[in-house]
């Protein structure tokens, strides 16, 4: 649809789209260095998505971020490698940077109420960087712009493109967004909480809409999300974070069916079922994620762990290969006889956050 | 005078600290606090409804006759005759006073029996050109500033910022007072600059630092904004953020401090020349009319009470209109 499409097109690159290996982001604060990313890796071939979950300061937005370099200039301390078709972004200056963002990769943001500048017509705003990257006439980059509003199915394209974003409703508004990000045929798509804003009833139609123009592009995407549920039919892998590290990563249907660390099965646990009788209550994760300037001894997720047993608070667990791109990091995994006993002797020793999460229901949140 | 929300004011200590150094006048403290309002960023929004209002309309209507009279002086229409013609007989003579034969004087004449009304719509012309082109002058100097502290933030904005704050501990009437001395140079002629030109050049440098810490404020909290970020990542170049994405935000709040701060140049003008470096005699401004006749404000009040009333209005108008600006502008933001 684009001619941004095929403009890089002609140095054919073998290898996968996005190689990600040990990244590490660190913010310098007052209080010290959070470890916001603290040794991530992971890979991505062409028109794949990958799904990274975990819940608030697990560090998937900064992941996101730090792979695609959009950091803050002061105070980050950014280390590991990542190469886009074989090149490496860290340590390249952002100068050199801009010739792949936008053309090359870009990035839906979570709020599309503040992601759009609000002063500027919807139509200049995609035209923008269109005429930034690709060499076209105004009036052709103004065609485009109509013809990608066409196609994130926003109606009367012609119309809305001389409005301003406080015209549109929140939905328009995430798919002028998604328009944007489209605009230059970019090979690498970030979504960072793309529907999380949005009302349940438009979520579904924005990530079909997504699916359906990563599909037609062949493009590759990196969903970032809080919610299994998003990612469960939409991404190939899904990663899942805590306290900046991927605790569990595997294709997605070996995932729900075998899942091996507790943070996830206590994820999936936390979203509501239709088929609950009705005033049950709704399964939480105790405690909350750990400070990141501090982070605990051991397993970092052993502070609300069911399955906590004396082995997880003192030593750190590997990430262990399960098979068939399966990694998980956890010394009593789910679904194992390890896992069975250290549960079992948890519960007889009655602690409480075991009860509530293999019972479901839980009787409130425990500091 | 519309008094911005006590919680505004709250969150500017620097800017009432800077009262004492203010011009000392009613209009020019009442502006000090207007700008503290507008530096409470976009979100302080307190929304009027969709019509300008009775009062913005007064305003509105104030400064149009104030610009008309002040042009239709220059060009020589209002003054009939000479502005600087002197009727011995009726110096200090109130308003209404008749000299045989002569056109009735409505508003009197000043101590030099001269016709208050030529004079007046005059020293408009003078007081406005002084007080317009001393804020633009702040307006695209401190503006750019502040606008590149603001957005680039780190070592730039610690700089810049210093330079302002140094600036505005400056008293400012001795700041203008050093600069007129010096620009007029020691043969008191100063060179090629007009005395007009000085002026603006003076009050201009003073209010550098304050419309460019007004715009650092408001840059800084857009620039901070996700469509900054987004902009970002579909590559765009820094300058281009700066001036395409966050200037036309920041643009309402300058407009708007600009409008205050013309109030308060105006005063400023008075006040330097009530301390004798303002427009030189016999070029009339507002300032240095109430300056020459100050000395007879209890036999002949009327002429300082007059151009006093004038400077009084126009200065509320601004201040008003500044207001209006700001709320105005803020509705887009709410309506988001």
């Amino acid at each position: 649809m684009s001619p941004g499409e095929d403009r890089f097109g002609d140095a054919p690159y073998d290898g996968p789209l996005l190689e990600v290996t040990d990244i590490k982001t660190y913010f310098e604060t007052d209080r010290g260095l959070v470890r916001s990313v603290d040794g991530v890796s992971l890979t991505l071939e062409r028109g794949k998505t990958i799904g990274i979950v975990g819940e608030s300061g697990s560090g998937k937005t900064v992941l996101s971020r730090s792979i695609m370099g959009l950091l803050p200039k002061r105070g980050v301390v950014r280390e590991g490698s990542v190469k886009f078709e074989g090149q490496e972004f860290i340590g390249i200056k952002p100068k050199d940077m801009r010739a792949f963002w936008g053309a090359q990769m870009s990035m839906i943001f979570q709020d599309p109420m503040t992601s759009l500048n609000p002063v500027m017509k919807v139509g200049n705003q995609i035209t923008e960087s269109i005429r930034q990257h690709l060499d076209v006439s105004k009036s052709f980059a103004n065609e485009l712009a109509e013809n990608l509003l066409e196609s994130v199915r926003i109606p009367e394209p012609r119309k809305r493109l001389k409005e301003y974003p406080h015209q549109l409703s929140g939905g328009m508004r995430q798919r002028v967004c998604i328009a944007v990000a489209l605009a230059c045929g970019p090979k690498l798509l970030f979504a960072d909480e793309p529907t999380t804003a949005l009302d349940v009833t438009v979520q579904a139609q924005v990530l079909d809409l997504m699916a359906a123009q990563q599909r037609e592009r062949f493009m590759a995407m990196v969903l970032v999300t809080h919610d299994l549920g998003v990612v469960a039919g939409r991404a190939d892998d899904i990663a899942v974070m805590y306290a900046g590290r991927i605790v569990e990563k595997a294709p997605t249907t070996t995932l729900f069916a075998n899942m091996k660390m507790p943070y996830t099965e206590a994820l999936l646990s936390s979203i509501p079922r239709l088929d609950d009788q009705s005033h049950t209550r709704l399964a939480t994760i105790p405690g909350r994620p750990p400070d990141l300037v501090h982070p605990p001894k051991g397993c970092k997720f052993a502070p609300r762990c069911p399955y906590v047993q004396d082995k997880c608070r003192e030593e750190e667990p590997l990430l262990t290969d399960a098979g068939g791109g399966h990694l998980y990091r956890c010394w009593f995994p789910v679904g194992t006889p390890e896992g069975a006993a250290a549960l079992e002797k948890n519960r007889a020793a009655g602690a409480a956050p075991a009860a509530a999460l293999a019972t479901g229901p839980t009787t409130g949140g425990q500091p | 005078m519309p008094e911005p929300p006590d919680g505004e004011i709250s969150t500017t200590e620097e800017f009432l600290a800077d009262e004492r150094h203010g011009f000392g006048g009613v209009a020019g403290d009442a502006g000090l606090l207007q700008v503290g309002a507008i530096e409470a960023g976009p979100e302080s929004a307190h929304r009027r409804g969709p019509g300008l209002g009775i009062g913005a309309w007064m305003a509105i209507g104030w400064m149009g006759f104030i610009i008309l009279i002040a042009v239709l002086a220059k060009i020589g229409i209002l003054t009939w005759g000479d502005a600087n013609e002197s009727f011995a007989s009726c110096a200090r003579k109130g308003p209404f006073a008749n000299e045989g034969g002569a056109s009735g004087f409505l508003l009197g004449c000043d101590s030099n029996g001269r016709d208050m009304i030529p004079r007046l719509a005059l020293g408009a012309w003078t007081s406005l050109l002084v007080a317009t082109g001393a804020v633009t002058l702040g307006f695209v100097i401190g503006g750019t500033l502040g606008l590149i502290a603001g957005f680039s933030g780190g070592k730039v904005d610690t700089v810049l910022t210093g330079m302002f704050n140094v600036l505005l501990s400056v008293p400012v009437i001795i700041m203008a007072l050093a600069l007129v001395a010096f620009l007029q140079g020691a043969s008191g002629e100063g060179g090629a600059l007009s005395p007009e030109m000085i002026l603006i050049i003076a009050i201009g440098v003073v209010a550098i630092p304050l419309i460019g810490r007004i715009t650092r404020a408001s840059a800084l909290t857009w620039a901070q904004r996700e469509f900054v970020l987004a902009s970002r990542a579909q590559g765009a170049k820094s300058r281009r953020i700066m001036i395409r994405e966050v200037l036309p935000n920041v643009l309402p709040a300058m407009f708007s401090i600009a409008l205050l701060a013309i109030g308060i140049a105006i005063v400023a003008e008075g006040a330097l020349a009530i301390l004798g470096v303002g427009v030189r005699p016999p070029t009339p401004s507002w300032g240095n009319m109430i300056a020459l006749d100050r000395g007879n404000l209890f036999k002949s009040p009327h002429i300082v009470f007059e151009a006093s009333l004038l400077i009084f209005f126009t200065v509320l108008s601004l201040n008003f209109l500044g207001d209006v600006v700001r709320a105005r502008f803020d509705v887009r933001e709410g309506g988001l």
